[in-house]
């Protein structure tokens, strides 16, 4: 049996703020296997960004562990790709400068990562905007920009802080298929945060459930719908009882 | 694919009825032009003498008069304010660079640095003459006095005025500190050192004129003190007018420099959202 790429066990996090102890997750336990994508779900405030802030490094987690390809790295910053909830584009570079911005940190020769950066541009639905200036773009193409910068981070895993939680329902729409189609691919393994359990349930193999703060994961849900996945599937029954169990894991009643 | 409706082509910003450097010129030019005209007929009508108030035709010629006399004057004040201003310039990014490296140093400088900037520059102008002279050195020191605060001020605001989640974004990426420092701190602090150095220039020209009439061999400061000692109101009005264009010149100078150096800040696109809320 593989190991996972991702596994968390028994992770807590608290934060002091002004004396007040917040409690932002609780026993966190969790894997996802190579390859897999896995959509987070769960209501506001639940540590779902807490949770990738401890994966990606930024933050060390009070108790438990976080093992990435079976390790426990001391350091793991630099080691998956993280998009977080705001685009974050660097205002003051272009559109291909922002996108190169992984490779310039490693050092890749900037002819070498122009080259590469320009051959995803078509993909992402940004050739003739590479010189353009951040402001200048529209909302889904600046989260698109985000994403090709994260793609081009090479890691194997991307971590996806609601990257469409801004955006209009048509656009989101357009992106999620957009994405599944990237996805499959390149093939890396997502895990995916969204608080939009249709979202979650049309673009993951398995969706986690958190509870309210302190969040706990309160359900793991293999979602049951053929791939590639199509706007169709989302009128089916199966959707629809799938659907229910997820609201019913985040206690809202149907 | 189809992506939603996107925005047209960066270039194709919607052209204005008149060029913009017209509406910007057109209303403090009429307004220049207003008070000059009336401060003319004031000082024919007034029967004033014209040591006390002299009109803007005898200014004119008196400074046409004396030209001899003022274009050395510019040149030395020139100099004393560029080099002044290099040094300050120099002088207040390493300062607010060696502030934002280690918090002890910050904490010994800043209130050194605010003590410098109230310290009185006619008081301490004419020790700086004692001390070293009436040549170059003690103007270059009272513009460096003047110029130097408002830049590391805003220098060192900037450079903390960069968005936390950008730092942990390239932290995450594993980007050293040196790397953050380049490629988020420096440009984020960049528009609050040009506004810095937008003050500090308006600021030099009268330093360096002030060290000049306290002790000096040369400069419009000297015209300016001579003039009114001979009671030639019209020629300290003419040493007047030249300082403040000369600082004006610099003011603009610097913006021009900033817009080359900053275009992504100063896109057409957010001209046009300033415009919009009135701001611009
Ligand atoms: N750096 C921080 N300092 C203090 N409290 C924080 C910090 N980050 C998050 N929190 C708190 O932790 C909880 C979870 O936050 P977050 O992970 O952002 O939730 P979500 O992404 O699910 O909306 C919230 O109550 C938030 O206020
Ligand atoms: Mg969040």
């Amino acid at each position: 049996m593989t190991a996972p790429r991702l596994e968390l066990r028994h992770v807590s996090k608290s934060f002091h703020d002004n004396g007040l102890v917040v409690k932002a997750l609780e026993d966190v336990s969790l894997h996802v296997m190579p390859g897999e994508f896995v959509t987070i779900i769960g209501p506001s405030g639940s540590g779902k960004s807490t949770l990738f802030n401890l994966i990606v490094g930024l933050l060390e987690p009070d108790a438990g562990e976080i093992r990435l390809d079976g390790r426990a790295y001391r350091n793991r910053t630099g080691r998956v790709a993280y998009m977080p909830q705001r685009d974050l584009l660097l205002p003051w570079r272009s559109v291909l400068d922002n996108v190169i911005l992984p490779l310039e940190l490693r050092g890749v020769p900037r002819s070498e990562a122009y080259r590469q950066a320009r051959e995803m541009l078509p993909l992402f639905g940004l050739e003739g905007f590479e010189e353009a200036y951040p402001t200048a773009l529209s909302g889904g193409m600046r989260q698109r920009a985000a994403l090709l910068r994260t793609i081009l981070t090479e890691r194997e895993t991307l971590l996806l802080d609601e990257p469409f939680g801004a955006l209009d329902a048509l656009t989101r729409r357009e992106l999620q298929d957009w994405l599944l189609g990237v996805w499959s691919r390149f093939r890396q393994t997502v895990v995916f945060i969204t608080h939009d359990v249709e979202e979650a349930l049309y673009l993951g193999d398995r969706v986690i459930v958190l509870s309210a703060r302190p969040g706990r994961v309160v359900r793991t849900l293999t979602v049951d719908l053929p791939r590639p996945r199509r706007r169709g599937l989302i009128t089916l029954p199966e959707f629809g009882r799938q659907e229910a169990i997820l609201l019913e894991a985040l206690g809202i009643s149907v | 694919m189809n992506f939603e409706a996107t925005p047209t082509a960066p270039a194709s910003i919607s052209p204005h009825r008149r060029p913009r450097w017209i509406r910007e010129a057109f209303p403090p030019a009429l307004l220049i032009g207003f008070v000059v005209l009336s401060w003319q007929v004031v000082a024919e009508r007034s029967g004033l003498p014209a040591f006390i108030l002299p009109s803007p035709a005898q200014v004119w010629r008196a400074g046409w008069e004396t030209r001899d006399l003022l274009g050395p004057a510019i040149g030395t004040t020139m100099l004393e304010t560029a080099v002044g201003l290099v040094i300050a310039l120099l002088l207040a990014v390493a300062i607010a660079a060696m502030m934002d490296f280690s918090p002890f140093l910050r904490r010994a400088l800043y209130p050194i640095l605010v003590a410098s900037q109230t310290v009185q520059i006619l008081a301490i102008a004419p020790l700086l003459i004692i001390w070293f002279g009436f040549g170059l050195l003690p103007k270059v020191i009272i513009v460096v006095l003047v110029c130097f605060f408002p830049m590391a001020v805003s220098t060192t605001d900037g450079l903390t005025s960069a968005d936390p989640d950008l730092i942990a974004l390239l932290r995450s990426m594993g980007a050293t500190r040196a790397q953050v420092w380049r490629i988020v701190r420096l440009p984020a602090a960049l528009p609050s050192f040009f506004s810095g150095l937008r003050v500090a220039v308006t600021y030099s020209v009268v330093g360096a004129t002030i060290g000049e009439w306290v002790g000096g061999s040369a400069g419009l400061g000297l015209y300016m003190l001579r003039s009114k000692n001979a009671l030639a109101t019209d020629q300290v009005f003419v040493a007047m007018l030249i300082t403040t264009l000369l600082s004006i010149g610099l003011f603009v100078l610097v913006y021009l420099i900033e817009r080359a150096a900053l275009p992504w800040y100063y896109s057409a696109q957010r001209a046009e959202q300033w415009e919009e809320t009135g701001i611009y």
